[in-house]
Parts: C-alpha cells; structure tokens; sequence
C-alpha cells in the first residue's frame, strides 16, 4: 500500500434490493487518510446503506470497493474501522467498561492490557469514573460516547458513524460535535459522517458530499475550507453560512426534500 | 464535567426490610382473603343449600383448618404424623421434579441453540415440538413408565422424564425467543467485528437471552412438579404425592381433608420450585429494573 492509497475507495457502486428498490447508483468516492467526509442528503437516499456498504456489512449490487488499500471484506475481517450507529447499541448486561472493550476481547486483548486502554478511552470521551455504570444509568449523550470510545478501542484507521448524535438534543450534539473533533485529531483517524443536519455537516467536516433522493447518487461535494481547529467561534463565521447554504442549494438541486420522511431503505437490507 | 446520569436511587436498609416486610403482609393477607371466601362460601353455601356447581358441604370444602390439623395427626393409630408423611413424599416427587427439571431445562436450551442456527430446522422442527405439547401428558405417561419400565429403568426417572417432557418445551420456546431478541444493530456491530458464529452466541444471543431463559424456567419449574405427580399416577408409584393423591382420593368420602392437605403439600412444593428460580434469576440478571419481570 502506498502513502497516497485512499482510506476509501468507491468505483461505481450500485446497490438495488429484492424488492426492485434502487438504493444507490453509480457512487464514485475516494476519502484520502485523516480526511473527515460527511455525507448528507435526505431520508431515503440510501447513505446509510452506502456507509453499510464500506463496511462490508451489505454488499453493493455492483462496483468496488477498498477499505485501506484492501477490500472492503479483507478490512472488515482485519478491524480496519470502527462504527458507530444512531442508537448506541450498548450491552445492557455489560459496564461501561465491559462494553468498550468488547472488541478487544474478540481480539484476544489480554486483561491487563484491556483495562489500560479502558482508562485511557474513559478520559478521551470523559467518562472516568463512570466505568461500572451499566448503560440505563446513562444519558443518551453518554450512551453515545461509550458507543464512540468502543468504536475507537482498538484504534482503527476509520470510523463510520451513522447519524451518531442524531437521536440527542441541539446542546448535546453541539457538545459532542466539539468532542468529536477533538478525538479526530488525538486519533488520526478517518472518518466517514452520515447525517441530516447540514450545519453539522459543514462544522465538522473536511468535505460534505451531498446525495440526492432514490436511487441515491451524489449530488455534489463541498470541499469545506474552514480554518481547524474548529470552535465555538467557526459556527459564527460568515464562510459558514456560506457553506451551509451551498451544501443547502446542491440538496435542494439533488431533488431533496429534507422534510420528507421516509423509511430508511437500509432497513430492507437486513 | 456536568453528569447527568440518572442514578439508580440507592435504597438504605431499613426502606428495604420495610419493603420485605410490606411484601410479607401482602401474601399474609392474600391468603386471609382467600381462606375468608372459602369458609364465607361455604358458610352460606350451607345454609342456602347451593348445590351448583357442586353442593355445598363438609365433604365437597372441608375446613381449611381441619386440611392443616389432618397434618398433626397419624394416619394409622401409632404412626407418625401425617405431615411426616408428606415430607418424605414430598422429597420423593421433588426429586424427580428436579431431575426432570434440569434434563427439560438443558434440552430445551440446547433446542434453542440448535434451532436459532438454522432456518430449515427451525421451519421443520418447531411444528413438531409444539405438536409434542398438544398431546395429553396423562395418555402418554403409562406409556413412558411401562416403556421405560422394560428396559430396566427405574420407576421415578421415568417420572422424571414425564416431567422433563413438560419442562422443556417453554425453555426451548422463550431461549429461542430471546436468541433471536438481538437487535439487528447489535448484530451488525458484532458483524463489523468480525465476530464468528460461537462469539456472537456467547457475547450477543446467550446473554440477551437470559431475561426469556428465566421467564420460562419460571413455568418450567412448577410444570416440572406438577408433571411428576402426573407421572407418578399411572406408574402406581407410592412414595410420592401423585401416589397419596391417588390414594386418598379413594379415600375421600371418609377423610376428605387428607386429599387437600395433600393438595396444599403439592402447591407448596411447586411454590419453592418457583421461588428458587425467582432468586437465581435475582442474582444472575443485573441490569435495568424494568427488565426484571
């Protein structure tokens, strides 16, 4: 693998259903390593399948796929990446703790080495002193910290997240946004953002890739030019605006209705 | 950092002992009430002379204390006391409740294991077992016994069996339940890990199941006692209670009160059976209240 090899790479990616249902057609995408890429467009699109699709969780009716320079199969069975969904989907019978290292026990980690890196993923995501918590004593916004700091256990390249903070209220995700930055640039990791809400999109991102209505394609890609590290401060700028209404009219383009609300095709999938 | 954690409220001692005791006054007056319409019903039941659905009499609802007292006293002159008796019956009918308990219980939860791997046998087994349930336990005791009974096997593992038959269809049926309960998220993350088969069933499906394992243990435990006192009715096995039912059953016109107090011996036993579940349950599932049923 050479230095500029893709953390992503998607070459015609199509993906239809049984049921006849066009999810996504014709998905050119490179994500270069560090970069931090969202994908946005509205309910039905199928981003989620698409992010389901890197992941080598669906597989795409058509078209390639490479994680790190690999398939996206060999990177799923090599932990390449770590994922996050919109729901924590946290272990009720297990701690905080045993929950985050999870994966490292289906590593083989040993104890010792376990419970090290627990306490460091417990101050990344600034949990300490919740490690024997069980997940109903949490707060949604926590729950999906825990759900990150597992994500990142075993320091994958990548991180996919499926609408993470979409399910928490305005000041929560604003929060976790800012931490999430944070634990991108501690990390050094990739990540791949699927979301609704376009000033998200744009506050977190390198590059917003704008997808439109069935059968989903891209719509456009926003390269996102705002100074890092970001802050309080970026969401106030005027280029933010001015992105967020660029990423506003490539939707609105795409034939997106944000108000729509249909099912997640992705859903068909399993 | 500003928590907001929803802590569990932590209950000191004496809120809990009060509640224990509050728990206690509850069963104690459930059962004031029932004895007061027992006795209320056949007070009245007398004196109006009902006789449907059955008249109303000392031998039809004999005392619920002369039920007790039947206990204190020998069955024959010089014998120990009745409740002696029904000790060692007990212990006999416990034992092949437990026995059947267990063997039910394990290949029920085998089943499940075995059938949440496997669409096809799932559609071409399931029908089966359930068919198994629908035939009736008392046609199929005689022949379990006499079966058994050829091949050199004891009387009261036959009965065990018996019982094994009615304990392992709820376990199989709930364990599978809960195998299948996983979220398809859950699934999916274990699947990003690359977890095999076997992880996923001891990280994932095994312990989401438990909360339905013990919900069935739970019918299992009481139908495993009451399979061995049917078991041991057509195996004409005396030392245990389906025997005494027999027998005092054809004894009933003179000492009704023996029958019932054979009755109650029989619910206390399936009781315990119950109540040792409930604290095992109690101290395997640790998680969030509302999952404890």
């Amino acid at each position: 693998m050479n230095a500029q090899a893709s953390a992503v790479s998607l070459k015609g990616v199509s993906k239809s259903f049984r049921a006849g249902v066009t999810a996504l057609t014709g998905i050119d995408l490179d994500v270069r390593p560090r970069e931090f890429v969202s994908l946005i467009g509205p309910s039905g699109c199928g981003k989620s399948t698409l992010l389901r699709i890197i992941g080598d969780l669906i597989e795409p009716t058509a078209g390639t796929v490479e994680v790190n320079g690999k398939s996206a199969h060999k990177a799923r069975l090599d932990h390449d990446y770590g994922i996050v969904f919109q729901e924590a989907v946290l272990y009720d019978w297990r701690t905080v703790a045993k929950n985050i290292v999870l994966p490292l026990e289906l590593l083989r980690w040993d104890r010792g080495r376990r419970s090290a890196r627990v306490k460091e993923l417990l101050q990344l995501v600034e949990l300490e002193g919740f490690a024997d918590h069980h997940p109903w004593q949490l707060s949604g916004g926590m729950q999906q910290r825990v759900s990150i700091a597992r994500a990142l256990s075993f320091d994958p390249a990548l991180l996919l997240m499926d609408e993470p903070f979409g399910a928490l209220d305005e000041m929560t995700r604003e929060r976790l946004n800012m931490e999430l930055l944070r634990i991108w640039e501690a990390s050094g990791s990739t990540i791949v953002f699927v979301t609704h809400s376009i000033p998200e999109a744009v506050f977190l991102s390198t590059r917003v890739v704008v997808m439109s209505a069935r059968p989903g394609r891209i719509a456009g890609v926003v390269e996102v030019d705002l100074p890092q590290p970001r802050g309080g401060r970026t969401r106030e700028e005027p280029r933010f605006f001015e992105l967020v209404t660029e990423v506003r009219e490539r939707l609105a383009a795409g034939g997106a209705d944000l108000v729509a609300e249909e099912p997640e095709v992705a859903e068909e999938a399993l | 950092m500003a928590s907001i954690a929803v802590e569990r409220p932590v209950q000191p001692r004496i809120a809990a002992a009060a509640g224990w005791a509050k728990r206690v006054l509850l069963v104690l007056a459930g059962l004031a009430v029932f004895w007061g319409i027992w006795e209320g019903y056949r007070w009245i039941g007398e004196r109006a002379g009902i006789t449907w659905p059955f008249r109303v009499d000392a031998i039809n609802m004999p005392h619920i204390h002369d039920m007790l007292w039947t206990l204190t006293k020998p069955l024959q002159p010089g014998g120990p006391a009745l409740f002696q008796d029904e000790w060692h019956w007990a212990l006999f009918t416990g034992k092949e409740a437990l026995v059947g308990f267990l063997l039910g219980g394990a290949i029920g939860f085998v089943l499940a294991v075995v059938l949440a791997h496997s669409t096809i046998l799932r559609r071409g087994l399931l029908p089966y077992i359930v068919i198994s349930q629908t035939v009736p336990i008392l046609a199929v005791a005689p022949m379990v016994v006499v079966g058994l009974g050829t091949k050199g096997v004891q009387p009261w593992v036959a009965v065990a069996v018996i019982a094994a038959y009615l304990t392992f269809f709820p376990v199989a049926v709930n364990t599978l339940r809960g195998l299948m309960s996983p979220d398809p998220r859950a699934l999916e993350l274990m699947r990003s890990y690359a977890a095999d088969r076997r992880a996923v069933l001891w990280k994932l499906r095994l312990p989401a199941s438990l909360p339905f394992v013990f919900s069935a243990l739970k019918i299992s435990a009481t139908a495993s006692v009451i399979g061995a006192i049917i078991g041991e009715t057509p195996a004409s096995i005396q030392n245990g209670l389906g025997g005494a039912i027999v027998n005092f059953n054809q004894y009933y016109s003179t000492a009704p009160e023996r029958l019932w107090a054979t009755n109650i011996v029989c619910a206390v036993l399936g009781l315990f059976f119950f109540a040792v579940v409930l604290v095992a349950e109690r101290l395997v599932l640790k998680r969030a209240p509302e999952h404890v049923a």
